[in-house]
């Protein structure tokens, strides 16, 4: 009994989480599994080091971060750009593109609200 | 003009509009993938108030104080290899190799249990030494995003568990195997969450 009918056609799109290659012999997840475990030692030794100039430290992680997720997409969840993939790749585009939004939309309006805010020990002088 | 007309069809016998819907497996994973990507904007939500909130510590505990990098690579390194144990055991739903499926998922769901285990440890700690939830904003943020993380990861092991359950009872008939692939997307997205977990919360700290 096999799972996975073979020969589907393209057009019909293709699930995420299984090898689009049919290779069921998990190398994939062994790759990843190297990879992600570079990228993780990577990232904590980064942390800790006094060898890389600081200021330069949060870049470096979150560089090592978005890698590792990109590792994990692939090898893990299988989603790749082929053009029986086209549904997978979108939706997962778009959730970067609202996650995105998201994170970075907040810290900006946080930030200039911070900016603009008039401290407290101010609106006491003020208020004399 | 109609020479080029036919040569838009890629590689498939019929054309698209006569090939019928997708085989249900396909539809399914599709929309358990898009659940996930809505997911993944929840935490999106979380990460952006940690990142707001992560100085306002209100005198209190800061983050460089209150976490152990060791403690955090332990959990990080139980988070990935369960997820590389759940990949094998998704390949060994597909060759419907029952023996392979248990030994694997066993081995998934005692990593994610240890994982949970250590998440719990932490936080009873911090608890205790007077870094609640309630201690700071900062604090407030941070319990938020890692607990919802930690229910996540609870919540995917129960998940197993009824899982093993139904191939016990069931067997691997198409609807358990289907319900079987779901749970490997969900368990290896939960680990995506985990890297920007401990970049931005723990590793980031300062």
């Amino acid at each position: 009994m096999v799972l996975q009918p073979q020969g589907q056609s393209p057009a019909q799109g293709h699930e995420p989480g299984v090898d689009a290659r049919g290779s069921h012999n998990g190398r994939s997840y062994l790759v990843g599994l190297a990879f992600a475990l570079i990228l993780t030692g990577a990232s904590f030794w980064a942390a800790s080091t006094s060898f890389v100039y600081a200021p330069a430290v949060p870049v470096l992680l979150g560089v090592l971060a978005i890698a590792q997720m990109g590792i994990h997409v692939a090898f893990f969840l299988h989603i790749s750009s082929a053009p029986d993939q086209a549904n997978n790749f979108l939706a997962l585009v778009f959730g970067i593109f609202v996650t995105g939004l998201v994170v970075f939309g907040s810290m900006a309006i946080m930030s200039h609200l911070n900016h603009a805010m008039v401290s407290m020990d101010q609106l006491m002088q003020m208020q004399r | 003009m109609s020479a080029t007309g036919e040569s838009l069809e890629i590689g498939s016998a019929l054309p698209l509009s006569q090939q019928g819907p997708a085989p249900t497996r396909v539809v399914a994973g599709f929309g358990f993938w898009l659940f996930l990507l809505s997911d993944i904007i929840l935490f999106a939500a979380l990460f952006a108030a940690y990142a707001v909130l992560s100085d306002a510590s209100a005198g209190g505990p800061i983050g460089a104080e209150l976490f152990d990098k060791r403690h955090v690579f332990l959990e990080t390194l139980c988070l990935l290899t369960s997820s590389v144990t759940c990949g094998f055991g998704s390949l060994a739903v597909l060759r419907t190799d029952k023996r392979a499926m248990y030994l694997w998922m066993f081995a998934t769901f005692v990593l994610g249990a240890i994982f949970l285990a250590m998440e719990a440890s932490e936080f009873a700690d911090m608890v205790s030494a007077g870094a609640g939830p309630s201690r700071s904003a900062f604090l407030s943020a941070f319990f938020a995003l890692v607990g919802t993380h930690g229910l996540h990861v609870s919540v995917g092991l129960v998940w197993l568990l009824i899982m093993l359950l139904q191939v016990a009872t069931l067997g691997f008939r198409p609807m358990v195997a289907r319900r079987f692939f779901c749970f490997g997307l969900f368990w290896h997205a939960l680990d995506i969450v985990w890297i920007g977990v401990f970049t931005i919360v723990y590793l980031g700290a300062h």
